[in-house]
C-alpha cells in the first residue's frame, strides 16, 4: 500500500498542519469553501478539521449534483415516467430523492417502470432492446457527467435510436460559485476547486474568482493530504497578498481540461437562460439543455412536461447548507426527522451530500463543536 | 454517481475505436474511451472511469490511492461497483 501511504502519511499531515498554523495571521479568521461534495466527504471521514487551527474554517459548497435538483424537477420526471409506454432510467443516487409527490422509488412501487442504470449508455441499450417503448434517461450532474450524456445522445443520433431521450438536468458549477460570491450571507476567503469538474473544464474558467472577486482558488484532489496542501496553498496566497487560480491536483487535472469533453457538450447542449437550483433559487445561465438539432432526443420536447414548482419543506434547510450558511448539524431536522434512511432534504440522500457525510462520519467533530459552544 | 473508479485498459475493441476492455477491481468491462480522443488509450494505461466513460488518464499511484479512498466510502462504493457489474454499454 505504499502508493496510498504517500497521500496519507501522518507525519506529513502534521508537518503540513504546522505550516498551515504558521501561515495564519494572529487574530484573523479564514473561511474556505470546498465546492465539491467529494471533498466534504474526505474532510469528515478523516476529521481534517481537527488538523486545522481553530481560525481556519471549511465551509461546504453546492457541488453535490443530486443535492441541487429542485423538487419540482423530480415531480416532472415522475410525470414523464407515468406514461404507460415509458421506461425511465436513472442513476441509483437519484432514486430516493424526494419530489413534492414522492421519489422515483415511490413511483416505481406504484407501477411506473423506473430502472436504475450505471451509465447513460445502459439506458441507450434498453432503448435499442425495447423499440416499442420510449426510454428516458434522467440526466443529472455537473460538467463531470454532462460529456457522458452528450456522447450518448450523439450515439443515439448516429444509430437512429429515436425512442431514446434525455431529461436534461445538467448544471454548471461556475454560476453557482458566482451566486455564492454575490450572496450577502457569507464572507469567504477562498475556494478549494472541484477536482473532477476541473478534469473537464480545466483551471482557466475560474479566473473570474480572483479577477473580479479577489479570492484565490486552488483545484484540489481528494486525499487528506491533497486537501491540507490546498489549504496551505490558499493561505500562502493570502499571506503573499496574491489571489490566483492554482492547481494542486496536477496528477489528474490538466490546466486546459478535456477539450474533447467540452467539444461534445457544446455540440449537443446549450445554456438555458435560467434554471432553478435547490436552495439557491433561479440562477441565470447555470444549466444545460439539448440543442434543437437533437430535439428528438430531448424529453422536454418529446413529452409535455408539467413544469412543477414545489417549495422546499419548511423544516428542511438544505438551501442554507448548500450555500455554506449553516453546518449540517445546525439544521433543525438533522439526524432526527431527516436521516439517510428517511431523508427530507437532498443533502441527506447522496453520499456526497454534506448532511449524509456528516451523519456518517462527523460525530466526533460535532462533539468537539458542541463542547466549544458550551464552554 | 459522481465517483470515478480507476481501471486498467486491457485491450482495445477490434470493431469500434471508442470502446476498450478495462479491468475495474478485477472485473473486465467495456468502457467508452471516446472522451480521451484524439490521444486515445492503449493497453496498460490507467483511466478514471465515470458512468461508463473513461474521463482521464491517471498514473498507477493515483489509481491505487483512489481505489483505497473509494473502499472507505463503504455502501456508496459497493452500490457503484454493483451497478457497474450490471452495466453493459456495448
Amino acid at each position: 500500500m505504499r502508493f496510498v501511504d504517500e497521500y496519507r502519511d501522518a507525519d506529513q499531515a502534521r508537518a503540513l498542519a504546522a505550516q498551515i498554523t504558521a501561515l495564519c495571521e494572529p487574530g484573523r479568521r479564514y473561511k474556505f469553501m470546498e465546492v465539491c461534495g467529494g471533498h466534504t466527504h474526505t474532510i469528515y471521514k478523516h476529521g481534517l478539521e481537527d488538523h486545522l487551527p481553530e481560525s481556519v474554517e471549511l465551509v461546504h459548497g453546492p457541488g453535490c449534483p443530486v443535492c441541487v435538483i429542485p423538487m419540482g424537477r423530480v415531480d416532472d420526471a415522475i410525470a414523464i415516467a407515468r406514461h404507460p409506454d415509458v421506461i425511465m432510467t436513472s442513476f441509483g443516487d437519484m432514486m430516493r430523492v424526494p419530489g413534492g409527490g414522492g421519489s422515483f422509488f415511490d413511483a416505481k412501487a406504484e407501477g411506473a417502470d423506473i430502472r436504475m442504470v450505471y451509465s447513460p449508455l445502459d439506458a441507450l441499450k434498453i432503448a435499442r432492446l425495447n423499440p416499442d417503448r420510449r426510454v428516458v434517461f434522467m440526466a443529472i450532474g455537473f460538467e463531470t457527467t454532462a460529456p457522458s450524456t452528450a456522447m450518448t445522445v450523439l450515439r443515439a443520433a448516429a444509430e437512429g435510436v429515436e425512442n431514446f431521450s434525455v431529461f436534461c438536468n445538467h448544471v454548471t458549477i461556475l454560476p453557482a460559485i458566482k451566486a455564492i460570491l454575490d450572496s450577502p450571507d457569507l464572507r469567504l476567503d477562498g475556494f478549494l476547486g472541484p477536482g473532477h469538474v476541473s478534469t473537464v473544464i480545466g483551471c482557466r474558467p475560474y479566473g473570474f474568482i480572483p479577477g473580479r472577486y479577489g479570492k484565490p482558488l486552488v483545484c484540489a484532489g481528494f486525499e487528506p493530504l491533497d486537501i491540507l496542501q490546498s489549504v496551505h496553498m490558499l493561505l500562502r496566497q493570502l499571506a503573499d497578498g496574491r489571489a490566483e487560480v492554482e492547481n494542486q491536483y496536477t496528477r489528474v487535472v490538466p490546466w486546459d481540461g478535456n477539450p474533447k469533453a467540452l467539444e461534445v457538450i457544446g455540440e449537443v447542449m446549450e445554456l438555458r437562460p435560467y434554471f432553478e437550483w435547490r436552495g439557491l433559487g433561479f440562477i441565470s445561465q447555470s444549466a444545460l439543455r439539448v440543442r434543437d438539432a437533437y430535439a428528438v432526443h430531448d424529453a422536454e420536447r418529446v413529452f409535455d412536461v408539467p413544469g412543477v414548482r414545489v417549495a422546499d419543506p419548511k423544516a428542511c434547510q438544505c438551501g442554507e447548507v448548500l450555500k455554506g450558511v449553516i453546518k449540517p448539524w445546525e439544521c433543525k431536522v438533522f439526524g432526527t426527522a431527516c436521516t439517510p434512511e428517511t431523508p427530507i432534504g437532498t443533502c441527506m440522500v447522496s453520499s456526497e451530500g454534506a448532511c449524509a457525510a456528516y451523519y456518517n462520519f462527523g460525530r466526533f467533530t460535532r462533539d468537539r463543536v458542541k463542547e466549544a459552544t458550551r464552554a | 454517481m459522481c465517483l470515478g473508479i480507476p481501471g486498467e485498459v486491457v485491450e482495445l475493441s477490434p470493431d469500434r475505436d471508442d470502446i476498450a476492455t478495462v479491468e475495474v477491481v478485477g472485473v473486465r468491462r467495456a468502457v467508452n474511451i471516446g472522451l480521451l480522443a484524439p490521444d486515445g488509450a492503449k493497453p496498460g494505461d490507467w483511466v478514471l472511469v465515470h458512468v461508463g466513460f473513461a474521463m482521464s488518464k491517471i498514473d498507477e499511484a493515483e489509481a491505487a490511492a483512489t481505489l483505497d479512498l473509494l473502499r472507505g466510502l463503504g455502501r456508496a462504493y459497493a452500490d457503484e461497483l454493483e451497478a457497474l457489474a450490471d452495466s453493459d454499454i456495448t
